[in-house]
């Protein structure tokens, strides 16, 4: 798993001088080789079977394990895991984040298990029978509902990404380019199919009250992680989410209900909610001043930052991967965007010099991770790999320098900025700043 | 602002955001719900309800001052935020007064917290992280009235209470620019 997908390309396609296809050529033919370089992923060394003749292996003359009730991956696959992180050590072990390892994964949905987590005091043990959630301030009728009576309720399903305003952090202020893999540094983001109540509904059955502007959102962990949220977003596409990906929410993602807010801060995402109260003003919760605010050069700070800006980051190759020689590979990555759509995913292979678009994979749905891909013909010179994508509405990802230009020093949160892999002549790949 | 927009892409935010009322993903969203929602009773949520805005509406009874606050902060603070609230290994409480704009700023309490009631609110709903919501409401005033003190914003005699703590006037109170509608 620590190698991108490779396969000896018999015959070189549309290469140009520089060794990388042109992008007419791949216009043409780019997707069925695209298609051909990921099924070559099995006939990697790392995956090589046993020699054929050798007779059938173990698994194909004993009896396999009985049905079980609730699948696992493969003891195989051991090795795929969150990457977790606690600033206080054992301190306070529940608080911190874990990364979802993104080098390792493919498609779009984070499967439950890895999706990212960012407790601020540890995952609650909640039991769903004894939990409420509460709508009060300013509306005609406080109302509270049950986890049963929520679940009676009408209920929308969509994909969307959740990403952790500070994603990213390290690249934005490490004075050296730290050398994690994709995931270490970017695998605060991750994408499900997300099942809930929109929230509407449930402010309609209270009644708002005119004066009613914002409202804040607060958890039943032990933080009591709180956020303020105008009321426009409420109307807009708010869910109570319930599920996710098809079960119930994971622990670390909220069970048994959060809030789910599309392409803003995942933190305002409050999970284990259990309360909402409608207010005129924002609250000015710690988490929306002290943290999650936006430092700039000349000591003031944006607030209620909300949206999170376009962004794209190349997945395979990608730095602590090792390419194996020249040959063709393919350049496999995720794009999204908190205003929209992903229109258009563009590739270097010169660090920012030159450009060319990579392929969408299917259908980019407004505010959900998007997979592009672009074959790319390793002639086994270095090469430094950039990803940049562009939203519906025009937003185009910044370069780092434009992030720290407009960022004070220690300016981390929304690094919404282009990453750059370096790929040396030994096939070594590692994480640079250009 | 965290993005570039060439010249001439225009976005229509109110026009997006009445289309996108009814509209979902593509998805068209129920228009009512089963009417299931019990009305909370007034106790219900005067125990649930533990935010507490700028204005400081919600604050409840009691009070403290910096020197019993200091006893609290020994007990219950020091272990993490170090001794007079110089931090490690969680934040630093105290100091960085006028650093915000130099190469080396300096974000504490006293430094870029707008507000002293969000001080109250989050050390009463999530401290100390071992054992959060323990502290009395007595304990919470005085806590943050020697966090105050400490940082040089109050007398160490100010007594902090429902009436005196929204009117703290935090350092950098002005120091935040509102994204909110942007």
């Amino acid at each position: 798993m620590n190698q991108p997908t490779r396969r000896n390309a018999a015959a070189p396609v549309n290469a140009r001088a520089d060794d990388t296809l042109d992008r007419r050529g791949f216009l043409t033919q780019g997707i069925k080789v695209a298609g051909a370089a990921l099924a070559g992923g099995a006939v990697a060394p790392a995956f090589a079977a046993e020699p054929i003749g050798k007779g059938f292996p173990a698994w194909a003359t004993t009896m396999g394990k009985p049905l079980n009730t609730y699948g696992q991956p493969s003891r195989f696959e051991e090795p795929v895991k969150r990457y977790a992180s606690s600033g206080y050590g054992t301190l306070a072990p529940g608080t911190g984040s874990a990364r979802a390892p993104l080098e390792k994964l493919e498609g779009v949905i984070t499967p439950n298990g890895l999706h990212y987590e960012r407790s601020h005091n540890g995952v609650p043990d909640i039991d769903p029978a004894k939990h409420q959630l509460l709508i009060h301030g300013l509306v005609k009728r406080p109302l509270t509902f049950s986890i049963a009576e929520l679940s009676r309720y009408p209920m929308v399903s969509r994909i969307c990404f959740l990403e952790c305003a500070g994603n990213s952090a390290a690249n934005a202020i490490a004075p050296e380019p730290p050398q994690a893999s994709a995931g270490g540094v970017h695998g605060l983001v991750s994408c499900a199919d997300w099942t809930g109540i929109p929230l509407a509904l449930l402010l309609d059955e209270a009644g708002v009250d005119p004066a009613g502007k914002w409202l804040l959102a607060e958890g039943a962990d032990s933080a009591a992680m709180s956020r303020s949220v105008p009321l426009t977003k409420a109307y807009d596409d708010a869910l109570i989410a319930l599920y996710q990906n098809g079960e119930r929410l994971r622990p670390e993602n909220g069970y048994p209900v959060r809030l789910l807010l599309p392409g803003w801060q995942g933190n305002m995402s409050v999970k284990w909610l259990s309360r909402i109260k409608v207010t005129d003003g924002p609250t000015h919760t710690k988490d929306e001043t002290s943290k999650y605010t936006n430092p700039l050069p000349d000591g003031k700070a944006r607030q209620f930052t909300f949206e999170l800006g376009v962004k794209s980051v190349i997945t395979r190759p990608s730095a602590t991967m090792t390419m194996h020689g020249a040959g063709l590979y393919e350049i496999s990555g995720l794009a999204w965007s908190g205003a929209g759509r992903i229109s258009r995913v563009e590739v270097s292979l010169d660090g920012g010099a030159s450009w060319r678009d990579a392929a969408l994979q299917g259908q980019a749905l407004p505010k959900s991770l998007v997979r592009f891909r672009l074959p790319w013909d390793w002639n086994g010179a270095p090469a430094l790999l950039q990803s940049r994508a562009i939203d519906e509405k025009g937003n185009v990802q910044q370069t780092r320098k434009m992030y720290k230009a407009e960022n004070a020093v220690d300016g981390r949160f929304h690094n919404n900025s282009i990453v750059t892999w370096s790929v040396s002549a030994d096939g070594s790949v590692k994480n640079v700043y250009v | 602002m965290f993005t570039f927009k060439p010249v001439g892409v225009a976005l229509a935010t109110a026009t997006l955001l009445a289309a996108c009322a009814t509209q979902m993903n593509d998805t068209v969203v129920p228009a009512r719900g089963p009417g299931l929602g019990r009305v909370a009773t007034a106790q219900e949520i005067r125990a649930a309800d533990i935010s507490i805005p700028p204005s400081g509406e919600g604050l409840p009874a009691g009070g403290g001052d910096a020197k019993q606050g200091a006893q609290v902060y020994a007990t219950q603070c020091q272990a993490c935020h170090g001794e007079k609230g110089m931090g490690k290994p969680a934040d630093a409480l105290v100091g960085g007064i006028g650093s915000l704009a130099t190469p080396k700023p300096v974000r504490t309490v006293g430094s870029f917290w707008p507000y002293a009631t969000t001080l109250f609110d989050y050390t009463r709903r999530a401290m100390p992280l071992q054992n959060p919501k323990s502290l009395t409401d007595d304990e919470v005033y005085a806590v943050s009235a020697y966090v105050l003190y400490l940082n040089g914003i109050i007398a160490e005699n100010a007594q902090m209470n429902a009436q005196t703590l929204p009117q703290v006037k935090m350092p950098n109170r002005d120091g935040f620019i509102d994204y909110s509608k942007k």
